[in-house]
């Protein structure tokens, strides 16, 4: 066992990813020689096979656009869009394309493609730089969404995204890159499986990626004062592990979800649509949800009272329990 | 001043560069044989199989028009006027070499070896495309434009990197040369020297748009700006067609990375079947072009050429019976029941889909024991 970053983690994943199949290629802008902007594909250009690292022109739909190509040929593409406010202009690319290219077939064609974003604030970024986009993708059938939160299951879920046949929209918390943690040999879950990190009994936080950190300082706040609260990693936003779910929200009849991304149409009313609809007496509160106002991010200098906190999943807590 | 007009002279020195050039030309629309076509050659025998495909093309797309007017097509988009630029380039490629089409390629298609009823399918509503890709190297239909050239490109970095010398052609449309995705392509191709042939059928319309307004610079100029290897070609002239593409194609497998055609050519009909362009453009354009028209110019230089009677009398017949052939495919087509395409968006295991199949499958069978 070794303890490495969230960033280090996801490199090794891609390394033994390239290592257990030829197919396997890296692109995106700057991924080449620099590694990356946040060093994610450090190396892997010095150590693998001319064409298996590819630094792209600066042309997010051309990365998707000939990701799909190559993916027609057989290859297994993971791209790299630098940042989150950047995947826009792949946009159809994304959802015309990539998502819908297999039943469009017939079922025919296969893309397994892999599309890395780096999600999410609080690192002081400028704009375009901090967004939290996955409901766009996660609404697309044909598509697969994933959000790592710890350097372990970043390790694996990289390595399991690349092995799926379908497309796969793989969520990189960049503010928990430097978090550090443990590697396991072998994968402890599936790529779709939510991890319950903490039973509670009391009330359960459903987070994803970046925030799990976040519920799991709530939770352990509460407990100060007596509450047992659990803690539910999504790890997949799309499909949703709705068992998982569906037996921790009976389990705490209490249910907070907490996201970055707007509250308005974003995951966390899915998931409440979703524990009700299966869940409904086992509920002793309306699930609450815990996100960003339905505002554009906002300049650094703000992004800590705009990000959900530990203080503002604490008042959701109190709230569901006071039901 | 003496500096500004040094300046002058170079400003004046690129623009001398990026000239448009003259459409290449082996066959004038009266049937003679250019000065160019006279130096190259021009060979009676192909220009005997390629009119043929030429002529069961159009046959092909007169009868969808036909049976989309009868109410068996919901919709139909019509190559007619554009089966020199698509037969001329598709048969100047080797059958292994992969091409990306847009949604008007069905002339392409045929000579391809893809099925009538396969290229008629989606355009019943039938299913979201029409046929497997690999056997006929064919890609399915684009129909956001311009997406498929960037996936050409993807292709051919494939093909770069295990060092064949496939081409991987594109085609694409004068409205689809101002998407974003097609000036990435070819950007991107250049900037990778891979084996990229676009392949741009300039139909002098997107819709009710004149080619005038979606480019100042012709396209084959601007690709050269891009470092393409560019060519312009009357797209009506199915001989000249031929041999532009097949010295591209070449020229790309020897090494000399990618290249684009620009080819001048006329859709007859509207954009599609739901289309009426005598609401945008002229009688007096129309009857311009059909005087350019690419079949009546291969069949004036055959008839020239000693070609008789007999011969245009048995293609005629052909195209007869492939036309009853076309409309019997076109009402044998089938759909398959929405549950099926459930099983067609996954390849790995999706739970909430399997249960809202399941779920859907309740719904059908509650409503069976309703009624």
């Amino acid at each position: 066992m070794s303890t490495v970053t969230l960033g280090a983690a996801i490199n090794a994943g891609l390394r033994k990813a390239m290592e257990d199949d030829s197919r396997v290629v890296v692109m995106g802008e700057d991924v080449g020689v620099l590694g990356g902007v946040f060093r994610v594909t450090d190396g892997l250009h010095k150590d693998f096979a001319e064409g298996r690292v590819v630094d792209t022109p600066l042309a997010e739909s051309g990365i998707v656009g000939t990701a799909i190509g190559l993916a027609l040929r057989g290859y297994r593409p993971v791209c790299e869009i630098q940042f989150d406010g950047f995947v826009y202009p792949a946009f159809d690319q994304i959802v015309s394309q990539l998502a819908k290219m297999r039943a469009r077939s017939g079922g025919r064609l296969a893309l397994p493609v892999v599309v890395r974003i780096p999600v999410g604030g609080g690192i002081g970024a400028v704009e375009h730089h901090s967004e939290s986009n996955e409901a766009y993708f996660a609404h697309t059938a044909g598509l697969r969404v994933v959000s790592c939160s710890t350097p372990d299951d970043a390790f694996h879920m990289i390595q399991q995204a690349i092995a799926s046949d379908d497309p796969v929209i793989f969520y990189e918390p960049k503010r928990r890159y430097w978090d550090k943690g443990e590697l396991t040999d072998a994968p402890s879950r599936g790529l779709h499986e939510a991890a319950v990190l903490r039973p509670g009994s009391d009330c359960t936080v459903v987070a994803h990626g970046p925030t799990v950190k976040t519920a799991l300082a709530a939770a352990d706040a509460a407990a100060l004062d007596g509450f047992s609260v659990g803690v539910v990693d999504l790890r997949s936003i799309a499909p949703l592990d709705l068992r998982t779910l569906r037996s921790a929200a009976a389990a705490a009849g209490r249910v907070v979800v907490v996201h970055e991304a707007s509250t308005f149409a974003g995951i966390g009313a899915e998931i409440a649509a979703a524990v009700t609809e299966h869940c409904f007496y086992d509920l002793e509160a309306p699930v609450l949800r815990v996100g960003a106002y339905s505002l554009p991010y906002p300049p650094a200098a703000v992004e800590d009272a705009f990000l959900p906190d530990v203080d503002r999943v604490l008042a959701a807590i109190d709230r569901s329990l006071s039901f | 001043m003496a500096h500004a007009s040094a300046l002058t002279d170079l400003i004046d020195d690129h623009r001398a560069r990026v000239d448009e050039q003259e459409m290449v030309q082996l066959i004038a629309p009266d049937g003679q044989v250019t000065e160019v076509g006279t130096k190259l050659g021009v060979s009676l025998e192909l220009a005997l199989e390629l009119y043929r495909h030429m002529v069961l093309a159009r046959r092909m797309d007169q009868e969808a028009l036909a049976l989309q007017r009868q109410g068996e097509l919901s919709l139909w988009l019509m190559s007619w006027g554009q089966e020199a630029a698509q037969v001329g380039s598709v048969t100047a490629l080797r059958p292994t070499d992969m091409v990306f089409p847009s949604y008007r390629e069905h002339a392409a298609a045929l000579c391809r070896g893809v099925a009538p009823a396969d290229l008629m399918r989606q355009w019943k509503g039938a299913a979201h495309s029409g046929w497997d890709p690999a056997p006929a190297r064919f890609h399915i239909y684009s129909l956001v434009l311009g997406t498929q050239t960037l996936h050409a490109t993807g292709f051919a970095a494939g093909a770069a990197m295990e060092g064949t010398d496939e081409v991987v052609a594109t085609y694409f449309g004068d409205g689809a040369a101002s998407q974003g995705d097609v000036n990435e392509a070819f950007n991107w191709a250049a900037t990778g020297s891979l084996p990229v042939l676009f392949f741009c059928q300039n139909n002098q319309w997107a819709i009710s748009t004149p080619t005038e307004k979606q480019m100042s610079t012709p396209l084959h100029v601007r690709a050269a700006g891009f470092g393409l290897d560019a060519y312009h070609v009357d797209g009506n002239d199915v001989m000249a067609v031929h041999a532009v593409t097949s010295h591209a194609a070449q020229r790309i497998r020897d090494g000399g990375g990618p290249a684009l055609i620009e080819a001048q050519t006329y859709r007859f009909g509207g954009h599609s079947s739901s289309d009426d362009p005598t609401r945008y453009r002229s009688e007096d354009e129309l009857a311009a072009w059909t005087a350019r028209d690419p079949l009546t110019r291969i069949e004036s230089f055959l008839r020239e050429n000693g070609v008789g009677a007999d011969y245009f009398d048995a293609l005629a017949a052909e195209a007869d019976t492939f036309a009853v052939s076309v409309r019997e495919a076109c009402r044998d087509l089938e759909s398959s029941p929405l549950e099926d395409l459930f099983d067609r968006v996954y390849a790995d295991d999706h739970q909430p889909l399997v249960e809202e199949r399941e779920a859907y499958l309740a719904h059908l069978s509650a409503l069976g024991s309703e009624a």
